[in-house]
């Protein structure tokens, strides 16, 4: 289909931020639900629902293999998926995407590593060290050399078993600069982990889990996801975390190959990635917008932006995933992880 | 009244009457089974024999690439780890559960079902529950170390979760119903009466149990046995809460290879692996062991 002067007024109509009875039509939005989700719901799909008069359909997913799953049987129901950063880069490489038209997509104000030919990212989280304020005070450990020190920083330690993020962590700990840790030395990553693997009382996996090891007290330091900490501490546990050395990573929006409505996802695509509703994000759940131009409105609170990942000065002291280097990567290095995780 | 009792239902009429409602009997008995037949069909023979297929192929063409893939150190590790927890959560189940179902094969039949009510509210009881319920128990500050240290048994809160010891105590009490349950009906059946002939004839009661008793209650423990370790080997919830990322069962490694590779195959050659080296073991089970016993043959 050819983008029609109606859907081209409506781009226009958005822009002005005037309410357009454009496209009618019905897109099915899928997510990771929960509090997400409701977020998501919040800040994006009904102010777009509303601007192009169409109904947003949501439904969950749990990852990539649902999305092939669907593409491969050729049955795509989902017009635009949420999907975590190494899985969007895989899906891409993989061809299961549809590419995006930056005709009508700007992604202006958006770091490099946060989009690509098919995805383009639509919050930042970050893996952050968090630590219990009981127990530290005044001390905490502030960096991943302190979280290696079992010395000077005793207690029980917590990280991902994952490779994505826990060797970034790894390398930074042995004192890598933060702006030369792609393409990663791998034995070097490894070699660090053998350092730490009998002080890791737990290899966390979900992100549920990471948040109910620290507020129970099963560990005392964590590497975890700064939206689930602020959800413990919001429940009045006197946790800590710093964003210093922290691994921003995206959730991207991407389109299946094969969407029903692709032409339709694409344009609610643009509206959802613009700055004017990637701000309204932050006072639902605290993520970051991806493009910076979200900070300029004057939307997100001054309190909002001291702790919201993507803020330029939080941003600035962290590592941001390279989606491309796991796409490539991701087995072999997963093969190498399963072999040190079960020795 | 029979056929024979009555020289009329004798007649060419009758007996083909007689057959014809035989046949319509089985027809019917046959038609109430097709939707189980088909829903075993469709819903197991044929994905099963799909994702078979599918291991040996990659893209288009027949292949061993997966399993290359798993001829590993890291399978080999994961293989032998599933195993090894199967066994012992066997073992530690028939050891644990024997005692309860021979006490529950002498009581009366009203406290014997009081006992029954204890092994199997648990066993209604969600998996993911009390595998949770465990992690509560376990923890670092969790009910078990907190009474421990109070009681000043120990100083330092003991690693109970998060490794191969939470792994094993949570299987185990998900495990215990399915040993308790074949074995009580299987010593229920034991007639008492041998026991008094053996001490009778002089045996110890130690001895009569081991060379009277305990052969009698073989298929009991054999199906138990069986059971928990089948089961066992295709956990993921609870290693995967209990185990903290330490221990890896291959059903968590299937999840992992179908998510992390392109295609089916990679998880469907850890599966067919899994399927092959279990009857592998059976069949050597089988030759010390009547294990037909179990599905009534002789």
């Amino acid at each position: 289909m050819n983008r029609t002067p109606a859907l081209a007024s409506t781009a226009l109509a958005f822009a002005f931020g005037a309410t357009a009875a454009g496209a009618e039509g019905t897109i099915t939005f899928t997510s990771f639900g929960g509090a997400f989700q409701d977020a998501q719901r919040a800040a994006l799909l009904e102010p777009t629902a509303e601007a192009m008069g169409i109904t947003i359909l949501e439904d969950t997913l749990t990852g990539i293999a649902e999305v092939r799953a669907q593409v491969l049987a050729g049955a795509v129901t989902w017009d635009i998926v949420d999907l975590g950063l190494a899985d969007c880069a895989a899906a891409q490489e993989e061809g299961i995407l549809e590419p995006l038209d930056f005709d009508i997509i700007s992604v202006e104000g958006f770091d490099e590593a946060a989009y690509s030919s098919h995805w383009a990212g639509i919050i930042y989280f970050s893996t952050v060290l968090a630590y219990d304020n009981d127990l530290f005070g005044d001390s905490p450990p502030q960096s991943w050399a302190d979280f290696w020190d079992v010395e000077n920083f005793p207690g029980a330690r917590s990280l991902r078993n994952v490779p994505v993020g826990t060797l970034e962590i790894a390398l930074l700990a042995d004192g890598v600069a933060p702006d030369e840790i792609y393409p990663l030395d791998l034995d070097r990553a490894f070699a660090k982990m053998e350092e730490i693997r009998d002080h890791i009382d737990v290899w966390w996996t979900s992100g549920a889990q990471s948040a109910q090891l620290i507020a129970d007290g099963e560990v005392d330091m964590l590497s975890i996801w700064n939206g689930r900490l602020d959800a413990v501490v919001d429940d009045g546990i006197n946790a800590g975390y710093t964003y210093n050395e922290g691994i921003a990573a995206l959730d991207c929006l991407a389109i299946p190959r094969g969407a029903p409505n692709k032409d339709l996802a694409m344009e609610a695509l643009a509206m959802m990635l613009a700055p004017e509703q990637q701000a309204n994000m932050p006072q639902y759940i605290n993520y970051g917008p991806t493009t910076s131009l979200a900070f300029d409105l004057g939307i997100i609170t001054d309190e909002q932006v001291a702790i919201s990942p993507s803020a330029p000065d939080n941003l600035a002291v962290q590592v941001i995933t390279d989606a491309d280097w796991w796409a490539e990567n991701r087995q072999a290095v997963q093969s190498r992880w399963d072999e040190f995780i079960t020795r | 009244m029979t056929a024979a009792s009555d020289p009329a239902l004798q007649t060419g009429d009758n007996a083909a009457a007689l057959r014809a409602d035989e046949l319509r009997e089985r027809a019917t008995l046959l038609g109430m089974s097709v939707p189980a037949l088909l829903i075993v069909g469709v819903i197991v023979f044929i994905p099963v024999g799909w994702l078979f297929w599918l291991s040996f192929t990659d893209g288009d063409q027949l292949s061993l690439t997966h399993y290359r893939r798993i001829a590993d150190i890291t399978h080999a590790r994961i293989f032998w780890q599933t195993f090894e927890i199967s066994a012992l959560v066997t073992v530690l189940a028939l050891l644990l559960g024997y005692p309860l179902a021979y006490l529950m094969s002498q009581l009366s039949p009203r406290w014997a079902g009081i006992c029954l009510i204890f092994v199997l509210v648990p066993f209604w009881t969600s998996l993911l529950v009390r595998t949770y319920a465990w992690m509560v128990l376990l923890q670092r500050r969790g009910l078990v170390n907190q009474t421990l240290m109070d009681l000043g048994i120990i100083d330092m809160p003991l690693r109970l979760v998060y490794n191969y010891t939470g792994t094993v105590i949570g299987m185990l009490h998900i495990m215990l119903p399915f040993m308790i349950l074949p074995l009580y009906a299987a010593l229920r059946t034991v007639d008492m009466n041998y026991m008094r002939a053996a001490a009778n004839l002089g045996a110890s009661p130690l001895r009569a149990f081991w060379t009277v008793f305990f052969p009698l209650s073989m298929p009991g423990v054999i199906a138990g046995s069986l059971l928990v370790f089948i089961l066992s080997l295709g956990f993921y919830v609870t290693p995967a809460l209990l185990g903290g990322g330490r221990v890896m069962m291959v059903s968590m490694k299937i999840q992992q290879d179908a998510g992390l590779y392109f295609d089916w195959g990679a998880a469907s050659a850890l599966g067919v692996a899994l399927l092959v080296i279990t009857l592998g073991i059976f069949w050597v089970l089988s030759r010390f062991m009547r294990i037909e016993r179990l599905y009534g043959g002789r």
